[in-house]
């Protein structure tokens, strides 16, 4: 996994509640059996005004110009700055894939849904929780101001807006461990197989029939 | 000290624990054709195998069609769909598996029909599959819940997942529930309360005197819809039923197996003196039949309301989640609920697809006929069981009789990743778990019910309440 330590980014606000991870990545583009290549149909449905499949040219769609991240100002944006409940609904990781492969490392929101949260670190990307004022001056600030950037310090576990507001955030210790070194969690737990086998050894002699 | 159910089955499935994250054992590994080629592909390129191929039981479900089955693979029309169909299968060929019911085998289901209906989901157990629904099977006392694909791959290699505790929320709803109102409602009714966030961080346990008188068959619908109230898990202690339930089943214990394991699973209910970090009650005298107006499960009123309008809101995010939840819905503030007039119906999904759903909508339609304004009424069994038990009952010749159709077993419109699916800006009624904006079809419009209200609906061609309804 890619390590995430620190990063200056332009934001991108996607002003909505409750951003399902339906509306991230359409069920159509799941068909994929790869993990990459999602990027392009990430908000498919709000960022095009047809109706998108897998395999299309998205280079030949009509874009919808009134979406927030089709806007010329927020091209390239590296954060994503969103409202309570993001990434609620469907497990796919494809959620996480997509807005990874769009461009974004940093989510900020005030809350998220537990599945997609943890997928995010999955994937190398950070989901910031900052506080429903915190997010609303945030959108505010992004609003107004064109080219508008944001420094997020996983190590300090900072948010420092261009004028020196700083907001600190909480994170997990093992999750920015990993995070900031980029480990594997498949490696990390491999190193514990003999307290697994131990673990499996006592299940087994307690519930025979969990391995029948 | 005194435990909640949640902590026993955590605590039991505990293999290391550092800083509040712990490492614990995954005793059953669910597996479908979306989730898992990412992970499969994961473990080939590292060289890895499955730490234990018994505890994986897979089938295909989200993309199989649901009619054209005499025509084999061929007739799944998208090559897209099929390839990952055909990866599923070449996979399991590979890496193995206690189970693997294919496309067309007379077992194939929606996986969280069919590890219930198998008994491969047991009290417990701790159960995973990469698909946010696989909260349902916490109806047998089982820890579960979804995972993403980098965790699919982890459980397949180290027989673990990395789990933080959840916080515990006690969701007590007593007395009886009233004719026509079922768990769909009860759901449904507690997602209207605490909204699609109130579970994020929780596991939540249904407990009182309305869930024990749930059938097993209710109880699933009950906790498939906890991850609509944003928890991740919902359980629901072992009782007579639960058992009653197992006994038989092809993968549940036999003989002294079976003795041992009924004495250890009486014990997974919540002490009494347990404490939980938050509590919500109902009354099961107050819910009455549901029906979602909007684009997200907490939009949803009794079946005599009406569309809420923005004064009602509680704030300026719900004011604009409803503003635009009126434009794609194509409704109006202060509509009621009963002139809401349909174009599809689906019954169906891993939330109502079961032989208890079938039957209750089947009397509902029994003898009647869906409105003219009804395009098209379909009945998905939730699995290949489901689907002869219900034709060995005559629930298919009711349905056909009644203009229904008939199909074969899989998610089809819950999610139509498959042929089955609404066009833009058609209405339905669809007993599934979400009415999220494109999710039956781009521009599909959702209202989420319960069986008997769905078939009653499609009768009516509109919504209707089924208490009433004859
Ligand atoms: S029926 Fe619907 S919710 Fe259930 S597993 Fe299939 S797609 Fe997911």
């Amino acid at each position: 996994m890619q390590a995430f330590t620190q990063l200056n980014g332009l934001v991108a606000p996607l002003d909505r509640a409750n951003v399902d991870t339906d509306a991230i990545i359409p069920k159509q583009f799941l068909k994929s059996i790869k993990r990459s290549g999602f990027g392009v149909n990430a908000f498919d449905e709000w960022r095009y005004l047809d109706h998108g499949e897998p395999g299309m040219d998205n280079s030949k769609r009509k874009i919808n110009p009134d979406f927030v991240l089709n806007q010329a100002r927020y091209q390239g944006a590296s954060v994503l700055l969103t409202r309570e409940n993001f990434g609620c609904g469907s497990s796919r990781e494809h959620a996480p894939w997509a807005l990874e492969d769009f461009g974004f490392k940093v989510i900020i929101a005030s809350s998220y849904a537990d599945i997609f949260y943890n997928n995010c670190f999955k994937n190398g990307m950070l989901p910031i929780v900052l506080n429903a004022t915190a997010v609303d001056n945030l959108f505010n600030q992004v609003e107004a101001s064109v080219g508008y950037k944001l420094n997020v310090d996983l190590a300090a576990q900072t948010v420092t807006t261009p004028n020196g507001e700083v907001y600190a955030f909480e994170v997990d210790a093992v999750r920015k461990h990993n995070l900031l070194h980029g480990l594997d969690d498949i490696g990390l737990t491999m190193q514990l197989q003999d307290k697994i086998k131990v673990f499996e050894q006592k299940h087994q002699a307690a519930q025979p029939w969990l391995f029948n | 000290m005194a435990k909640t159910l949640y902590d026993k089955l955590f605590d039991s499935h505990v293999v290391a624990e550092e800083n509040g994250t712990a490492l614990i054992y995954i005793d059953r590994h669910l597996v479908h054709e979306v989730t898992s080629p990412q992970a499969f592909e994961g473990l080939r390129l590292a060289g890895r195998k499955p730490w234990r191929v018994s505890s994986i039981v897979a089938t295909a479900d989200h993309n199989t069609p649901t009619n054209g089955w005499d025509k084999g693979l061929a007739g799944i029309a998208d090559p897209v769909s099929r390839l990952q169909i055909e990866t599923l299968t070449d996979n399991i060929k590979e890496f193995g598996a206690k189970a693997y019911f294919p496309f067309m085998d007379k077992n194939q289901g929606i996986v969280h029909v069919v590890g219930p209906e198998q008994g491969a989901t047991l009290p417990g157990m701790t159960v995973v599959c990469g698909d946010s629904h696989t909260s349902t099977h916490g109806a047998f006392g089982a820890l579960a819940h979804g995972i993403g694909t980098s965790e699919v791959e982890h459980v397949m290699a180290t027989q673990c997942l990395v789990q933080k505790r959840s916080k515990t929320m006690q969701v007590l709803v007593e007395g009886k529930l009233g004719n026509g109102v079922t768990a769909k409602d009860v759901a449904l009714a507690i997602i209207g309360k605490t909204g699609t966030a109130g579970g994020n961080g929780y596991a939540i346990e249904f407990a009182g005197s309305a869930i024990r008188g749930l059938s097993m068959e209710g109880r699933m619908t009950l906790c498939n819809m906890a991850i609509e109230a944003g928890a991740r898990a919902g359980i629901i202690a072992v009782d007579d039923k639960t058992i009653d339930y197992i006994k038989g089943r092809p993968f549940a214990p036999k003989a002294e197996q079976w003795d041992a394991a009924v004495a250890y699973w009486r014990t997974l209910v919540s002490d009494i003196d347990a404490t939980f970090d938050t509590v919500v009650t109902l009354k099961a005298e107050d819910i009455q039949p549901q029906v979602t107006w909007g684009t997200s499960p907490e939009m949803v009123v009794n079946i005599d309301g009406k569309v809420p309008s923005l004064d009602q809101a509680k704030n300026e995010v719900q004011r604009a989640d409803w503003e635009r939840a009126y434009a794609y819905m194509g409704l109006t503030a202060n509509t009621p609920i009963n002139q809401i007039s349909i174009d599809k119906v689906f019954i169906g999904s891993c939330t109502n697809s079961r032989i208890e759903d079938l039957r209750a909508a089947a009397a509902v339609a029994k003898g009647k006929h869906i409105a003219p304004n009804v395009k098209l009424a379909l009945v998905v069994p939730g699995s290949g069981l489901v689907k002869a038990q219900a034709e060995l009952e005559g629930l298919d010749k009711i349905f056909i009789a009644a203009g229904f159709e008939w199909r074969d077993p899989g998610c089809s419109m819950c999610l139509a990743m498959n042929a089955d699916k609404l066009l833009p800006g058609e209405r339905c009624a669809s007993t599934s778990n979400r009415n999220f904006e494109g999710r039956q079809g781009q521009g599909g419009r959702t209202h989420l019910v319960s069986p008997e209200m769905a078939a009653a609906a499609a009768v009516a061609g509109h919504f209707v309440d089924v208490r009433t309804f004859n």
